[in-house]
């Protein structure tokens, strides 16, 4: 019977392609998820396409850059959804993106410029702790103090990726140092955000690594102002992120479509209560309540696209060593 | 001692091995086919390799010796919620990661109920997080399984043995080198090796628990290559090594296991005539020390989960239903897969060919994933398999355990039934609807229970081919997480516990359904 239905599916999606262009974009799990963005933007872009969209939801950024490779050529993405600024490098070394042209008044804190990629939403990773307590105000601090913190392990997730990079631009040459003083901190190391969050809550560390936004989903979503973000005095990282259209794309044009509506007001007045993100283009009607309250760091880190790979492999061998110990 | 004294056909048993190898073999080799040549393992790898197999050789070992007084106390008492308290032991094992490893940190975390309790009587706190962690919470997992299949050796013992025991006043130390000690002698070498390969692919468990990047498994290092840096190479590389590891453990331990028979009895109810009061007092103590490890962590997934159910959406009951399907067609293909190769294992005069069966569990399930994807993509979009692909390689990695369930249950069968049967000329299936089926019934139902229940709560490959329609409950469960959804996320990991409690607790009750003899 399963297999009825499922030959009667494909034959009827090829049958009714012919009537309706379909738009595949590949994005991570929590994007598409029923509290995710995903719902409310395939609606409003349904709506003005005359087109169906479809998400293919999968893993995380880096989950997402392995899949399109191993399909390569052959993918029926039409777009890619969901990788940061630290990916981009890889992400286009692949040969498989085409340059998007996109006119957008950002409001990043930063100057954006990529012919390839553009952003969607952002935020600042920062470390998020129970209101309670005063936080440490820079790493140095942090690593002197017996704070204990939960971390995202840079080889299986971006936000242990962003963390890395972090170090590495405020610190530069000393990030080795700076991660030895840590080594007491870390009570664990997790595969990705969701467990390390997790632990936080369950009470296993003071603060977890996440972003300056998470206060606001407690706040706004729970009305719960139990929790905080801390502003490190060097700055914090950015993460930045990003679309783009693939090269082999049947549907370039809707592609070129879908990604201007997601910078349009429509699209980035839904991101902020559900990708729990600042929206890379701030809305007419403005941020919604709540986000007034979050803390925003003065400086905002981020490392050049380009430079990411090459400081990554030397950054991950500090990290190692430093933790390994 | 006789070869091949029953009529089972080798056929069906070679075919299904070969199956077996095949899907393996394809997927590695797919891998293969799109790296790039390299050679060689880095410093890093082989400090991962170090890593794994010491804190598997730990486990291992720790989960069969602990199960031994715990398995033979509740061979030998009787107490109310036994029964219960012997399902439960399917539990933890079949937990998704995540759940077990907060349930098992409510206990043991720096914030858990352990350390508030030494800190009451004015205690330092213990800190989990180092390798004694990761062998807690492998043993956690795996202690109530091997507790299980213990028992079940504790149950081939005929009764009358323990009554001859009783009528010649055997001390109990000369009753268990005379009884039970053959039998461990025959049963702790396989349940030792299949523990040491899954704790061989242990990923999340090892890295959460064991603090930090000293506790890199090779597991880890193929989820980097293939995730973060898409390096094939370095990925079939690891997955080689990962396999030649678990299948030579697989085969020293399956060689070591004596081919002896503890003989027939008349299948009379067990009753037993120790009487001593110590006896009794160390099983109690055994018993409550191994109930608490096991429903103290349970019992926090329960709470928790209670609290949750209120914030469970309605995709979390479709979930449900989609793994609900998938456990059923993992026990069918389980079932075709398993029961030639144990009737061929169980005829043969050394079991090494049950290595092929471990394979499947200590190939990494990206890997195969990965591997199909490569060879399916070309020909048809992989979302449309996900759901017979997961189930396929669930019911793979669920064959091990079946196999040691059931051979040797088997085993004794042919041993014991073996002559009269060819004598009566019985072979294929009347061999198999009259002899075969009917004496390893319990285990069959015990096998099929941990493999719906398994594949429920699996994660591995459905991850990779999966898409918005085809979402299994452990995937929405880390959707969940992934969307803040903590409480929520509780409660679709007890509804996910009580579903594959459930199947296992009809399966195996099915196979014992009228089974009073």
């Amino acid at each position: 019977m399963k297999y009825l239905t499922l030959a009667a599916g494909i034959l009827g999606a090829s049958a009714a392609y012919a009537e309706t262009p379909e738009l595949t974009v590949y994005t991570y799990d929590s994007f598409v998820s029923e509290w995710g963005p995903g719902p409310a933007i395939k609606t409003a872009f349904e709506a003005e396409c005359a087109c169906t969209l479809k998400f293919e939801g999968m893993g995380d950024g880096a989950a997402l850059l392995a899949r399109l490779k191993l399909e390569g050529e052959r993918s029926e993405a039409d777009v890619l959804l969901g990788i940061d600024t630290s990916l981009i490098a890889t992400a286009k070394a692949t040969g498989l993106f085409t340059p998007t042209t996109i006119k957008a008044d950002y409001t990043l804190p930063v100057a954006w410029e990529d012919d390839t990629f553009a952003p969607y939403d952002w935020g600042y990773f920062a470390f998020v702790h129970n209101s309670d307590m005063t936080p440490p105000k820079n790493f140095t601090d942090l690593a002197a103090s017996d704070l204990k913190i939960v971390i995202q392990d840079p080889r299986s997730s971006t936000p242990g990726l962003g963390l890395l990079m972090w170090v590495k631009a405020a610190y530069g040459d000393e990030a080795a140092g700076i991660w030895e003083g840590l080594a007491d901190n870390v009570v664990t190391v997790t595969k990705g955000w969701s467990e390390a969050y997790g632990l936080f809550l369950e009470g296993e560390a003071d603060m977890v690594l996440s972003y300056t936004t998470s206060p606001a989903y407690h706040l706004i979503a729970e009305e719960d102002a139990t929790k905080s973000a801390a502003v490190f005095d060097e700055g914090n990282y950015m993460q930045i992120e990003v679309m783009g259209r693939l090269a082999a794309s049947d549907q370039p044009e809707l592609a070129q479509q879908f990604i201007e509506f997601m910078v349009s007001d429509a699209a980035q007045s839904v991101l902020p209560t559900t990708n729990w993100m600042y929206p890379a283009v701030t809305p007419a009607a403005g941020l919604p309540k709540g986000f007034e309250t979050l803390s925003v760091p003065e400086k905002a880190l981020l490392i050049a696209n380009d430079d990411v790979p090459a400081l990554r492999d030397e950054a991950l061998q500090e990290w190692l060593g430093a933790l390994s110990q | 001692m006789a070869r091949r004294v029953v009529a089972i056909s080798p056929r069906g048993g070679i075919a299904a091995a070969a199956l077996v190898l095949l899907l393996i073999l394809a997927a590695l080799g797919a891998v293969m086919s799109r790296a790039e040549v390299g050679a060689g393992l880095s410093p890093s790898d082989w400090a991962a390799l170090r890593f794994t197999v010491v804190q598997a050789v730990l486990s291992a070992v720790i989960s069969t010796i602990c199960a031994v007084p715990v398995a033979r106390a509740l061979a030998r008492r009787r107490f109310f919620g036994r029964g219960v308290l012997v399902t439960l032991l399917g539990a933890p094992f079949i937990l998704p990661v995540i759940v077990a490893v907060i349930g098992l940190l409510t206990v043991f975390g720096r914030a858990g109920w352990f350390n508030l309790a030494l800190g009451a009587v004015g205690l330092p706190p213990v800190s989990i997080y180092g390798l004694h962690g990761v062998v807690l919470a492998h043993v956690f997992f795996n202690l109530p399984l091997a507790t299980r299949l213990l028992l079940q050796g504790w149950q081939t013992l005929p009764s009358e043995r323990f009554r001859l025991a009783a009528q010649l006043r055997l001390t109990p130390f000369a009753a268990f080198r005379a009884i039970e000690w053959p039998m461990l002698r025959q049963v702790l070498p396989g349940v030792a090796a299949l523990i040491f390969v899954i704790c061989l692919t242990s990923f999340a468990v090892a890295l959460t628990l064991g603090g930090g990047p000293r506790a890199t498994t090779v597991e880890l290092a193929i989820y980097q290559a293939f995730q973060f840096d898409f390096d094939l190479g370095r990925a079939a590389r690891l997955s080689l090594a990962q396999l030649v590891l678990a299948g030579g453990a697989a085969l020293i331990a399956l060689w070591v296991i004596p081919p002896v028979s503890l003989g027939s009895g008349l299948d009379r109810p067990v009753q037993r005539w120790e009487r001593g009061g110590t006896a009794r007092a160390l099983d109690t103590i055994c018993i409550t020390l191994a109930a608490g490890f096991l429903l103290l962590p349970l019992s926090a997934i329960l709470w928790r989960g209670t609290w949750g159910l209120a914030a469970v959406p309605p995709v979390v009951w479709k979930a449900a239903g989609q793994s609900i399907f998938v456990g059923c067609i993992s026990v069918v293909v389980l079932g075709v897969l398993a029961l030639p190769m144990a009737g061929w294992i169980a005829s043969s005069r050394r079991g090494g060919v049950e290595a092929i069966g471990l394979l499947g569990l200590s190939a990494s399930p990206l890997m195969i994933g990965t591997g199909w994807f490569i060879l399916i993509h070309p020909v048809a979009a992989p979302a449309t398999l996900a759901l017979p692909v997961t189930a396929l390689v669930n019911a793979l990695m669920a064959l091990p355990f079946a196999l040691r369930i059931m051979v040797p249950r088997l085993r004794d069968t042919v041993q014991d039934y073996g002559r009269l049967s060819a004598t009566l000329g019985l072979r294929g299936w009347p061999l198999w609807r009259w002899v075969l089926l009917p004496r390893v019934r319990a285990q069959a139902g015990f096998a099929a229970g941990l493999t719906a229940a398994l594949s429920m709560g699996d994660l591995g490959v459905i991850a990779l081919f999966a898409d918005q329609d085809r979402v299994t409950l452990p995937l929405q469960m880390y959707r969940l997480m992934g969307a803040y959804q903590m409480e929520a996320a509780a409660g679709a990991a007890l509804i996910l516990l009580t579903l594959a409690l459930g199947a296992f607790w009809i399966c195996d009750k099915g196979g014992r359904w009228h089974a009073e003899a």
